[in-house]
């Protein structure tokens, strides 16, 4: 076997495996390495929501345009992957969380994404067993769902067609200078190498900027019919929450199984894995405020994972100082959705193609230039 | 000596004795307890609550171990 | 909340019972917890009418009953919110019990081999068709096969006999040449149950083939006939039920949880049964397979210990020493068959929660791989079943330990006491 390849992608997450299928479509001889399973990370840990977000304008269009090569790709999706449009409910529960309602209307509607406004009537007709009363919502029909492990296994049996290799359960020890160094002693070259390993990234490149953002999720056993759509909330707005502190939202999505996923969390600084009870507690009371019936439903498991979480919450796509070194990483809670974007923005600098929206606001280099501020604490995005 | 008490199986009434264990009941009555996720269908496998196999509704409560319940009279029990 | 016990111990199987009574017995204050209905696990189900478990069953049953101890029957632990506190549901209710030393007796399950039509209603385990039939399903002249592997498949053909079930026959699959040994070796081991089990094999004329197996169960809505293979050559029974596990598999899942440290599949433990976690002890079938006796040995040690009696506990070591060569020897005796890695097709269901075909879960190279990407061992038995096949089939470490142990109610989850819809629920459970 050959330790030569035009491109060497670490990590087989969904990021990862984007990566790889779209440089093996441009013609690259790719390999992927992955210490465990194939979407084991934070792949494997996530919901799976595909969603246009408005918090900032580069978030809406990297999210959108991904949105829309997903929507591309859904007819060829296996059936295990569970891709399913069943759209978002931004969920208002006052007034104020209303105005917000139609703020979002009127961004979306601005960039061509079909929204409606719904009221108290036509939100709890569309989702029966939220509380009553609440003051409406925001359907997004666009949006989908589906289920990352096997989106990724898709993805990369796809890469592997063009000839792209797998090694799986080989750890990178060290990574730059054209050389990816493997745990059992040998060494692969690339003049490309792509960091996709998520929230281990700065175990390869010590000093990144990206952090472990835990969260949590329950899945229940299955109740077909209980859910239809993904439910946000807008409540977020009212937190005392900064963007840095232990939070809670209400999320939940069905899966095509009727089974309900419940959550979300996000703390910074909680390294640890294993399941945090405190933060599960605050998670379920915090749901169950906006669906009573939740609380009885039968959970089966509960798990944690960590997003990769960057001080601006946009993910790094392009290159480092070294340059052999490229990152696709810190994508927090939103590496199912823009997958498929970061993998062609990536693509199209290696390729020199051009690319379908810029691709200035992602790249690595605005952390260390200082050109980036924190954003305030209201624009968290609060979904899984 | 254990009582006879009536209860219902997917609607039909039975008569069992109170030391029955809700998964058994259904057996009597002829039924199997649940429809697997692929449509076959399914009973007891484990007798002792830990293979999920002998889940039906008891009294409104989905996936409950019928197993591990004894009969009550007027139980309402649905099988899937 | 409950005032909290000195030693809370979780199974009322054989080693569950021994733990508590020998611990209330010393005067402390003891809760014996289990997720049956009634307290004595799954072996001594059998044992109500006079057979071979009958003696010693009845006296640690009159003892149990006689003691202090508070039987928390239809239990079901799930979770630790706290150190000292185990987390458990009951239909619909939750309670937190809490503890000083903790006794886990946890108990074994049976282990299932997939094989075409294993699926099929009427097909189930050994010791569950003996639970079934002490729950009430009634077996007079219905036609049923044993298969599968262990002990407990003469003793619960007699059983099934006695209760008028028409007892085809017994398939063991380990070879006469491996069982002869262990018969002989019988002779040195003393126990009741054993010498039980010689008389019900002599005076039964159940046929019991050696070297044996199942190789298809068929039907429609249930089963109808069972294709085995006795002793090389296939043969067709018509039949009501097929009860078919091979052995047993330590239920370790809790201690695991609970972070004890686990050595090769079992519960690693000191000479007093005392697991790595402070205040936590192990004993009967986690610690090992090794049957009755040895779990009730293990059970006395680890109440006696638990109770700070250790020059009591320490009087029963040589017994379990004794004990334990026995329950190597069993291990030897029925050691699985390479044979019964190929039962299953390709479109044989392994994961029966989630109905994954054994095809699809051995194109992976590890459980995590399999379990993400088939969903295998994601559904609410949580990898019980299909994970101990697994381990055997592709020789995989299924493990999976994370809260909540069973599956539990949503709001079961919340940290503490979820207000007006806690309730606690102590009850003294006479079978």
């Amino acid at each position: 076997m050959s330790l030569r390849y035009d491109a060497i992608v670490l990590g087989a997450g969904i990021v990862g495996a984007a990566c790889a299928l779209e440089l093996a479509r441009g013609g690259l001889r790719v390999a992927v390495v992955e210490r465990d399973a194939v979407g084991s990370g934070a792949t494997a840990a996530g919901m799976g929501h595909i969603v246009a977000m408005d918090d900032s304008p580069a978030q809406f269009a990297l999210t959108s345009y991904s949105q829309t090569l997903w929507a591309a790709l859904a007819a060829e999706l296996p059936p295990a992957v569970e891709y399913q449009r069943c759209g978002t409910i931004w969920v208002a529960a006052d007034d104020d969380e209303m105005a917000e309602v139609q703020r979002k209307l009127l961004f979306y509607a601005a960039r061509g994404i079909a929204a409606e406004v719904l009221d108290a009537q036509a939100l709890a007709d569309a989702e029966p067993n939220l509380k009553r009363p609440l003051a409406g919502g925001l359907l997004v029909t666009a949006d989908a769902v589906l289920y990352p492990p096997t989106a990724a296994g898709y993805l990369l049996q796809e890469a592997k067609k063009l000839n792209a290799v797998l090694m799986l359960g080989r750890t990178v020890i060290e990574a730059g200078d054209g050389r990816v160094k493997l745990d059992h002693g040998s060494t692969l070259h690339s003049p490309i190498m792509i960091n996709a390993t998520g929230a281990l990234a700065p175990d390869l490149m010590p000093g990144l900027a990206v952090r472990k953002r835990k969260g949590h999720l329950i899945i229940t056993d299955r109740y077909p019919g209980y859910l239809r759509h993904q439910l946000v909330e807008l409540g977020y707005l009212k937190s005392a929450h900064a963007s840095t502190a232990d939070s809670v939202a209400f999320n939940v999505q069905p899966r095509m199984t009727g089974q309900l996923l419940i959550g979300s969390s996000r703390q910074f600084d909680a390294e640890e894995r294993g399941v945090d009870r405190a933060i599960v507690s605050r998670m379920i009371d915090r749901a169950c405020d906006y669906m009573p019936g939740l609380a009885s439903l039968s959970a089966i498991r509960v798990w944690s994972g960590f997003r990769a979480a960057t001080p601006d919450k946009l993910p790094l796509i392009g290159p480092t100082d070294d340059p052999t070194l490229f990152l696709a990483t810190g994508h927090e809670g939103l590496g199912i959705t823009t997958s498929l974007a970061t993998a062609k923005l990536l693509a199209d600098q290696l390729l020199n193609r051009d690319p379908a929206i810029p691709f200035g606001p992602y790249l690595p280099s605005r952390l260390a230039s200082g050109q980036v501020t924190q954003s305030p604490p209201a624009m968290d995005a609060v979904h899984a | 000596m254990p009582d006879s008490i009536q209860m219902f199986v997917d609607g039909a009434p039975i008569t069992v004795s109170s030391a029955c264990t809700v998964a058994s009941a259904i057996a009597i009555a002829g039924r199997n307890c649940r429809t697997s996720v692929s449509g076959e269908p399914r009973g007891p496998l484990c007798g002792m609550g830990i293979c999920f196999e002998c889940r039906a509704m008891v009294n409104g409560k989905q996936h409950t171990r019928t197993c591990l319940i004894l009969c009550e009279p007027a139980m309402e029990v649905v099988t899937t | 909340m409950s005032p909290g016990y000195d030693t809370l111990v979780v199974g009322s199987g054989p080693a569950g019972m021994a733990a508590a009574v020998s611990a209330a017995e010393t005067g402390a204050r003891v809760g014996l917890i289990d997720d049956n209905p009634r307290a004595g696990g799954q072996i001594w189900r059998a044992s109500d009418k006079p057979g071979p478990q009958h003696g010693l069953a009845s006296t640690w049953r009159s003892r149990l009953f006689s003691s202090s101890v508070t039987l928390l029957q239809g239990w079901s632990v799930f979770d630790q919110p706290d150190a000292k506190t185990l987390r458990a549901e009951r239909q619909g209710l939750t309670s937190d019990f809490s503890y000083e030393n903790l006794v886990l007796a946890t108990g074994a399950r049976e282990r299932f081999l997939p094989f075409p039509g294993w699926t099929l209603p009427n097909v189930m385990g050994v010791g569950a068709m003996q639970a079934m039939v002490k729950g009430g399903l009634p077996v007079k002249g219905k036609r049923t096969v044993l298969a599968g592997s262990g002990p407990l498949l003469l003793a619960i053909a007699a059983s099934l006999k006695a209760a008028g079930a028409r007892v085809l026959c017994v398939c063991e699959q380990a070879g006469v040449s491996q069982l002869l040994p262990f018969a002989a070796s019988l002779a040195m081991t003393p126990g009741k149950i054993l010498e039980g089990l010689l008389y019900k094999a002599s005076t039964c004329t159940i046929p019991y083939h050696a070297g044996s197996w199942i190789v298809e169960a068929v039907g429609d809505t249930q089963l109808r006939s069972v294709t085995l293979s006795i002793r090389g050559k296939k043969r067709q029974v018509d039949c009501d039920y097929l009860a078919c596990a091979f052995h047993l598999v330590p239920n370790i899942e809790l201690p695991a949880m609970l972070g004890c440290a686990i050595d090769n599949g079992t519960v690693a433990f000191d000479d007093f049964q005392k697991t790595s976690q402070p205040n936590i002890y192990c004993a009967g079938e986690p610690t090992g397979i090794g049957g009755v006796e040895l779990s009730l040995v293990e059970g006395q040690i680890a109440g006696l210990a638990a109770a700070g009696q250790d020059a009591q506990a320490r009087r029963l070591f040589a017994a379990r020493t004794k004990l334990r060569r026995f329950s190597g020897r069993l291990a030897q005796a029925f050691a699985l068959r390479p044979e019964l890695k190929s039962l299953p097709r390709q479109d044989t269901i392994l994961c029966r929660c989630e109905d994954v075909p054994f095809g699809a879960v051995s194109e992976h190279s590890s459980w995590r791989s399999a379990k993400l990407h088939t969903r295998c061992g994601m559904g609410p038995c949580q990898g019980r079943i299909c994970g101990a096949a697994t381990e055997f089939l592709l020789g995989w470490n299924a493990d999976s330990t994370r809260p909540p142990v069973f599956p539990a109610l949503v709001s079961s989850l919340m940290k503490s006491a979820h207000g007006d819809r806690a309730s606690r629920y102590d009850t003294t459970t006479v079978t």
